[in-house]
């Protein structure tokens, strides 16, 4: 049966249109549609319904700690309480099982898991920790994200004291006379926040963020977001298959990690120290062509050297853009490749990411 | 001019003398969503019938524009090239697609009135 989020009375309200994403009735789109959803999130305070998202809590002390280094290429002995990092869930070939948010919390750590995989992610964390810690992927709570440069403004008006929280930080605080779980972080290369709040309450909640002039976002612009600002969707850029070496992400790898047991980590030490055969690139198309997902990539002379993985038009940067996987010879900025789209080759160029960097507007410091 | 027809594709025509002139509807772009990338055929190109003659790209995907009759292109809306978004805003007046000098007028006959049309997108979109 298709899952339905606690904040589905209020999209179908708000006009949204509904597809099924990973199990669960999740809006693409509301009446304003992708683009004017898009531009409003970098300009002014887009609330997005990311519940269908895991959140599993694990509790534990410093043995805890322990033994998800043995399953995370991540430094969690160094986290203070409260701070967030990105990282993965890997396998023994170095692939990507999920890409996850981990926070560690008083009594344990709190693991952000995408939706279409958190059953699978849950199953392979409880084995490797051999039950002997309690693991809940609790279903009780909604999570809520809150993206733009009018998020912290927005959200203080509902909750007391957020501003001073850095990014990548989190903390409780108090909401209608319970506690939630606010981190400052997001997926939209924009400054916002993600509340994680009980299911009861997450839709008066939302409702008095859109009255304090944030708008819901759906799925299809947190996708042209997400594209712009270079980060990578699981599913389409990540996966079993490919690791984080190869997809660009070694800076999620702490050095001090390099070293020490993980799934996959003699793989990726070795990808680290002999390179790669495949990178992640960003793709600019001199066209206004769209290379969407699977897309062939060519060399000059007609070679095959790779194919895309997330590609739309994006309108902030108002062009085509990009992100896929070519042979590393071709990935410094600025090589010049083909895509195949409806049979013609259209000519395009490896460029940086992220294609979309924050300008600072005006009252702001450029820090 | 003569009097609107439309497709199964949800493209609309309209006959002025042996030239047809062809877009596609406001209930096509309302289903696609925002239009970000248009594609059209070349001029002087022969299509067929229910052949494909371009293609309309949104956010979200790609969708080929077919010919509801067959003929030779004798024109195509390049503004719609250079900004796609005008498909969103005026899809049945200034954001026609392309011209067709008119092969087979009787293909005319297969497709439908407005009335006709409005009906199908109503029972093909629930």
């Amino acid at each position: 049966m298709i899952k339905k989020t606690p904040l589905y009375n209020l999209h179908i309200q708000h006009g949204a249109k509904m597809v099924e994403f990973a199990g669960y009735q999740m809006p693409i789109q509301y009446k304003s549609g992708i683009i004017q959803e898009h531009k409003f999130t970098r300009e002014n305070a887009g609330i997005f319904d990311v519940s269908h998202m895991g959140q599993l809590f694990i509790t534990g002390s410093d043995q805890l700690t322990n033994d998800l280094e043995k399953i995370f290429p991540v430094n969690l002995k160094n986290l203070k309480i409260n701070q967030s990092k990105y990282s993965f869930l890997m396998n023994e070939q170095g692939g990507i099982y999920d890409d996850l948010i981990i926070t560690k919390l008083k009594d344990g750590y709190l693991i952000i898991l995408n939706a279409a995989c958190k059953k699978q992610d849950f199953e392979i964390i409880k084995k490797k920790l051999d039950d002997k810690y309690e693991l809940n992927l609790d279903e009780s709570l909604s999570l809520i994200a809150l993206q733009g440069p009018k998020a912290k403004d927005v959200l203080g008006k509902v909750v007391s004291n957020i501003t001073n929280l850095k990014f990548m930080n989190g903390g409780e605080f108090e909401y209608d006379n319970s506690n939630i779980y606010i981190t400052r972080s997001g997926y939209t290369g924009e400054d916002g926040f993600e509340i994680s709040i009980d299911n009861k309450k997450a839709e008066k909640f939302v409702d008095q963020l859109i009255n304090y002039g944030a708008k819901l976002i759906g799925l299809g612009a947190r996708d042209t977001l997400r594209l712009e600002a270079g980060l990578c969707l699981y599913g389409n850029d990540l996966d079993e298959k490919t690791s984080p070496i190869e997809a660009n992400l070694k800076w999620a790898i702490p050095k001090s990690r390099v070293d020490s047991d993980y799934p996959g980590s003699n793989i990726i030490k070795k990808q680290i120290d002999d390179g790669v055969k495949t990178l992640r690139v960003g793709i600019k198309p001199e066209t206004r062509v769209i290379a969407r997902g699977n897309t062939k990539i060519f060399d000059k002379n007609d070679k095959e050297i790779g194919k895309v993985t997330s590609g739309t038009f994006g309108p902030s940067v108002e062009c085509s853009i990009a992100m896929g996987y070519v042979e590393n010879n071709y990935s410094p900025t600025n090589t010049k490749i083909f895509l195949e789209v409806r049979g013609k080759k259209v000519p395009a160029n490896v460029c940086d990411l992220p294609f979309y960097k924050k300008n600072y507007v005006k009252g702001e410091k450029n820090v | 001019m003569s009097e609107v027809k439309f497709s199964k594709e949800h493209e609309w025509i309209t006959l002025e003398g042996e030239v047809a002139t062809i877009g596609i509807t406001k209930h096509a772009t309302e289903m696609l969503g925002d239009i970000v990338f248009a594609e059209l055929p070349e001029k002087g190109k022969n299509v067929e019938k229910d052949g494909t003659a371009g293609v309309v790209e949104s956010t979200k995907a790609a969708s080929d524009v077919y010919t509801p009759i067959s003929g030779e292109v004798v024109d195509i809306n390049q503004s719609i090239v250079d900004d796609p978004a005008k498909i969103n805003e005026d899809p049945e007046g200034a954001a026609w697609f392309f011209k067709l000098k008119v092969k087979d007028l009787s293909e005319l006959d297969t497709l439908m009135n407005k009335e006709e049309y409005e009906k199908f997108a109503k029972e093909t979109s629930s």
